[in-house]
């Protein structure tokens, strides 16, 4: 723990595994081998073990980066804002190619999957500074300010937040004042079943996306044994398109701390940890503010907020770009200071989580809703909403609108009404909780956003995101860019999802160079139905379904990309792209 | 001592301690569940290559994961379920480089066996032929990643005295291999090395000198199935019984005529196959353009040549039901081992760069008469539709002759375990 006076315990030193290594990544633009054989000996592991971790995240590189390293989204949202325009420009006006470095060791341009930006695309961050909404005259700016040696810092953009809808009448739950301390209070007056009572009457469910009851994850850490316990905020918001804990760690970092401290409270917990994607180090510091003036307040720390025998302090951990590190025992992994690979389920974290002790796990989402429920009461709380279904949801809009950015709408809204707020330009097609959510058309758009039904498919239950396509969007393009992303940032341990997102993204390569037939929809189909069923975590199981159902709701689109006219005797092949090689040698 | 449990397997009741592992009470009881990672005494278990899939309380989920309690309902073998087993196994046939005639690990090998075990023939999905290494470089064993099939084990299980991993996963998603630590592979004894290629499912590990202590044939997985009654059930395909003459087809594209030889094999059975076929456009006839429709096309060997794509398309053409013989046809087998390399390396390192080539002199032959190259090797199925496939290196006489009878005729056959082979 940081600087604290508890210290009762203390985390084993591999904890610390990607502080060091994003210490020398942030110093010396990558990581040496000499600094391999360093970090084996500090932690006593074999080199392969450090070479491991390292060579998982891919903010971690073993050639140098770069005085100025820029990554650049390659969302499918900033895709369809201009994204090419920018990349071109960046090459131009720095002299490298993405993927290197230039000569003069001054620039470095890599790509990488969503930065949590997409209401302001296209977006790069630079030294992990944000710059957003970028066009040719800016990129040609920062870069000469860059190359006059205006450091990231002093010329980075602080992003909006484009708040742009909460339920009328001050009937936001999220984003109304926050005065540190009343939910604390309230908190004081009640025994943890009590709150474990009241979160199970607000029926908050994981708003990560799996919508598991709060309560049930929290009085099943409750009851463990082991000590010391743990609570854990997952704000590695990696799935693309979303951006709301973004939003919310800007404006309410301290609900999301006292979120934190209610859940340490309830299950008896002494450590908190924040993990924050590496792609929000410009959050960090507002983070570590806050943490430190509710420190100074006494509201964290040894006897916390007054409680007899409530020690709590948190922290925040950095992750160093893994998508699969929002996987909750992947997270767990990572914070261990090993790779993020998720792990089986033998057991459940609440039983043996983080260093094998009980661990409760929450989105940040989930944290700010369990402190404003405290604050407000539960009954009010169940108000909003619609029965089964209380409360506001937090959703990211992001593609053809006119107004991206986040709404806080009461569940029940149709998706009709949503696109209608954000002012949808001739909406066709909308991916809903990003690439490993599903996509619907807009023949749906009466369809309600709430926690229910799911499986009767009658609502539409949503992680946090909406990505809205018009018609000129090219479908295959974006299910390519999906599957692009998949293939990326799969862990690699098993093998339906190693070996069969890298199936997937050739198959669907086929379709989009017009190869296809109708066998190869049908075994598209077939084969991500069996990534679903044998997946090791959410990521291979939902990595197909998109594209599962975009088969099934856009099957004229599908029917026209096929090649038609097949004629029984031959797949395609191509002869004269396959002889091709070889006629560079004609004579 | 833990208490006892009922469950249900596939309908059959069982009894079995509260909390133990799926696979071992499965394996107690006489139930088959296939798997390659799954291992004994590794806790908690890997649950990395998922093909111990099966249904557990009506929901999709790995056997090796899962502890039995009261009441636990398991589907294992209903045809869903075999068929995602099956093509799990296979997605590891895609995505490595596995060439079962020219690995050290033939016989032994778990995943070659799964593949008899299911019944693997060729793999549904495209080979993906990535470019992997072969390192060399740890001091007593030979890492082979395009075998390697990422199972963990080694990662887990092989460490030195001092408790540090000699292998370890590095980078992620379809790049991630298994790399030695050099300096802790030294430290291992000669003992510790063969139980790490022993414990390797495939023959990614390989320890220099102890590779072919047993000899081919007399391997592990070489003569017996572990599945009781393997060969009971077969689909029956019902086709007329009276046994007219039929017309085959037969050729060697890209291949070595060893699928041809093997069809000899039969021996003194050829005079009575005689009297039932007669060969159109075969080598065995030498007839060199088709003179009939053929009942049957044997295709040997894949596409490495414009000139094997056309013979390829004429057999489409010209034949009722084309076979893919043997494992170059399949997937393009031993002269797809060019296809990670690019063509014109290929090339110059035949034509020009040789050390028997004076430098200077040569040229890489090309005429209009001859046959283009392609880029890669092809597998028939990729240039025409392909009905039915015979694996093996070469496939056994006995397995061909059955195949095609059966296909011809309807005539119902088994075939026994040690004539269906890889290698």
């Amino acid at each position: 723990m940081a600087d604290d006076t508890v210290k009762k315990f203390k985390e084993p030193g591999q904890t610390q595994m990607l502080n060091k290594l994003w210490e020398l990544q942030r110093s010396n633009g990558y990581i040496h081998d000499d600094d391999i054989k360093q970090l084996a000996q500090v932690f006593n592991l074999s080199e392969i073990e450090v070479e491991g971790v390292a060579s998982f995240y891919h903010f971690f590189h073993r050639k140098p980066t770069g005085k100025n390293t820029i990554y650049l989204n390659n969302s499918i949202v900033a895709d369809i804002k201009g994204f090419n325009r920018i990349k071109e420009t960046l090459e131009r006006e720095t002299g490298a190619t993405f993927g290197s470095v230039d000569r003069t060791g001054t620039f470095g341009l890599f790509l990488t999957p969503c930065i949590g930006l997409s209401d302001q695309e296209p977006s790069a961050l630079i030294n992990f500074y944000p710059f957003t909404n970028l066009n040719v005259i800016k990129v040609k700016d920062i870069i000469s300010k860059l190359k006059k040696g205006a450091t990231a810092e002093s010329i980075c953009d602080a992003p909006a937040d484009n708040i742009r809808y909460t339920p009328p009448d001050n009937k936001s739950v999220f984003f109304k004042k926050f005065v540190p301390g009343v939910a604390l209070a309230k908190m004081k007056k009640l025994w943890p079943a009590a709150v474990i009572k009241e979160i199970k009457k607000s029926e908050l469910a994981g708003r990560g996306g799996a919508y598991y009851p709060t309560w049930k994850k929290w009085n099943a850490a409750r009851v463990q044994a082991a000590l010391p316990k743990f609570v854990v905020c997952n704000a590695d918001e990696g799935e693309p398109g979303t951006f709301k804990d973004r939003v919310l760690m800007n404006t309410q970092a301290k609900s999301l701390i006292e979120g934190m401290i209610i859940c340490g409270y309830t299950i008896g917990a002494e450590y908190g940890i924040i993990y924050l994607r590496g792609e929000y180090w410009w959050l960090k510091h507002k983070l570590d503010a806050a943490i430190k003036e509710y420190r100074a307040a006494g509201l964290l720390g040894k006897e916390c907020s007054q409680i007899k025998d409530f020690d709590f302090d948190i922290r925040v951990q950095m992750g160093a770009g893994s998508y699969v590190c929002g996987e909750e025992t992947a997270l767990l992994e990572s914070l261990e200071g090993k790779r993020g690979e998720p792990r089986t389920k033998w057991f459940f974290p609440v039983e043996k989580g983080y260093l094998q002790l009980p661990t409760v796990i929450n989105n940040v989402e989930t944290f700010c809703a369990a402190a404003r429920i405290i604050e407000m009461g539960s009954a009010e709380y169940t108000q909003l909403g619609i029965p089964g279904s209380p409360g506001t949801k937090l959703i990211s809009v992001s593609g053809d609108c006119k107004l991206p950015g986040i709404y806080e709408i009461e569940w029940g809204m149709t998706v009709a009404e949503l696109l209608e707020l954000c002012e949808a330009d001739d909406p066709y097609y909308i991916q809903v909780s990003g690439p490993s959510g599903e996509c619907i058309s807009i023949k749906e758009k009466f369809r309600r956003i709430s926690m229910l039904d799911l499986l009767a498919r009658k609502d539409i239950r949503c992680g946090g995101s909406f990505m809205i396509f018009n018609k000129q969007r090219d479908l295959v393009k974006v299910l390519l860019n999906f599957s692009e992303f998949f293939k990326q940032e799969s862990c690699g341990i098993c093998t339906p999802c190693r070996a069969g997102n890298f199936i997937i993204q050739r198959k669907l390569k086929r379709l989009e160079n017009g190869l296809a037939n109708e066998t190869d929809l049908q075994e598209l189909k077939s084969w991500g139905t069996i990534m679903k069923n044998t997946s090791r975590c959410g990521l291979g199981k939902t990595a197909t379904n998109s594209l599962i159902y975009a088969m099934d709701k856009f099957h004229d689109y599908f029917a026209a990309k096929l090649d038609n006219d097949f004629n029984g005797l031959n797949l395609k092949f191509d002869m004269e792209a396959a002889t091709k090689d070889y006629e560079k040698y004609k004579i | 001592m833990a208490s006892m449990v009922n469950l249900t397997i596939d309908g059959k009741n069982f009894q079995a301690e509260e909390g133990k592992n799926l696979m071992l009470v499965a394996k107690e009881n006489g139930i088959f569940i296939p798997s390659l990672c799954y291992y004994e005494h590794i806790e908690p278990p890997l649950g990395s290559c998922r093909v111990c899939t099966c249904k557990i309380n009506g929901k999709y989920g790995p056997a090796c994961t899962e502890k039995v309690s009261e009441g636990l309902k398991v589907e294992v073998n209903n045809e869903e379920l075999k068929d995602t087993r099956k093509a799990l196994v296979e997605m590891m046939f895609a995505e490595g480089n596995h060439i079962c005639p020219a690995c050290e690990k033939s016989g032994n090998c778990d995943l070659q066996h799964m593949g008899y075990e299911l019944g693997v023939s060729s793999t549904r999905f495209p080979h993906l032929f990535k470019d992997r290494i072969i390192d060399y470089k740890p001091n007593r064993m030979v890492m082979e990643h395009n075998r390697c099939i990422k199972c963990l084990r080694c990662v887990v299980e092989v460490v030195t005295n001092d408790g540090k991993k000699v292998f370890n996963y590095l980078n992620r998603g379809n790049e991630t291999y298994v790399g030695v630590d050099y300096e802790q592979e030294a430290k291992l004894t000669e003992e510790e090395a063969i139980n790490a290629m022993k414990i390797c499912p495939t023959g990614a590990i390989i320890v220099r000198g102890a590779n072919m202590a047993e000899p081919f044939g007399d391997r592990k997985f070489d003569m017996e199935s572990v599945q009781k009654n393997y060969n009971e059930k077969k689909p029956k395909l019902n086709r007329p019984t009276a046994m007219e003459k039929k017309i085959v087809a037969t050729v060697s594209l890209a291949g070595c005529f060893g699928c041809h030889m093997s069809m000899l094999d039969i021996d003194t059975e050829l005079l009575d196959l005689i009297e039932l076929i007669s060969f159109d456009k075969s080598p065995l006839t030498d007839i060199k353009t088709f003179t009939n429709r053929c009942h049957i096309g044997l295709v040997e060997g894949g596409c490495c040549n414009s000139e094997n794509v056309e013979t390829l398309r004429k057999f489409r053409e010209h034949c009722d039901i084309l076979v893919a013989l043997g494992e170059c046809s399949i997937w393009g087998g031993l002269p797809s081992m060019r296809n990670s390399i690019p063509l014109s390396e290929c090339l110059e390192e035949a034509y020009l760069n040789s050390v028997t080539n004076e430098p200077g002199n040569n040229i890489i032959p090309y005429h209009e008469d001859l046959p283009k190259i392609l880029d890669r090797v092809y597998a028939c199925n990729e240039i025409v539709k392909i009905d039915y496939y015979i694996p093996g290196c070469p496939p056994d006489a006995n397995h061909i002759w059955k195949a095609v009878k059966n296909l011809l005729w309807g005539e119902e056959y088994s075939i026994l375990y040690s004539e269906f082979k890889y290698d």
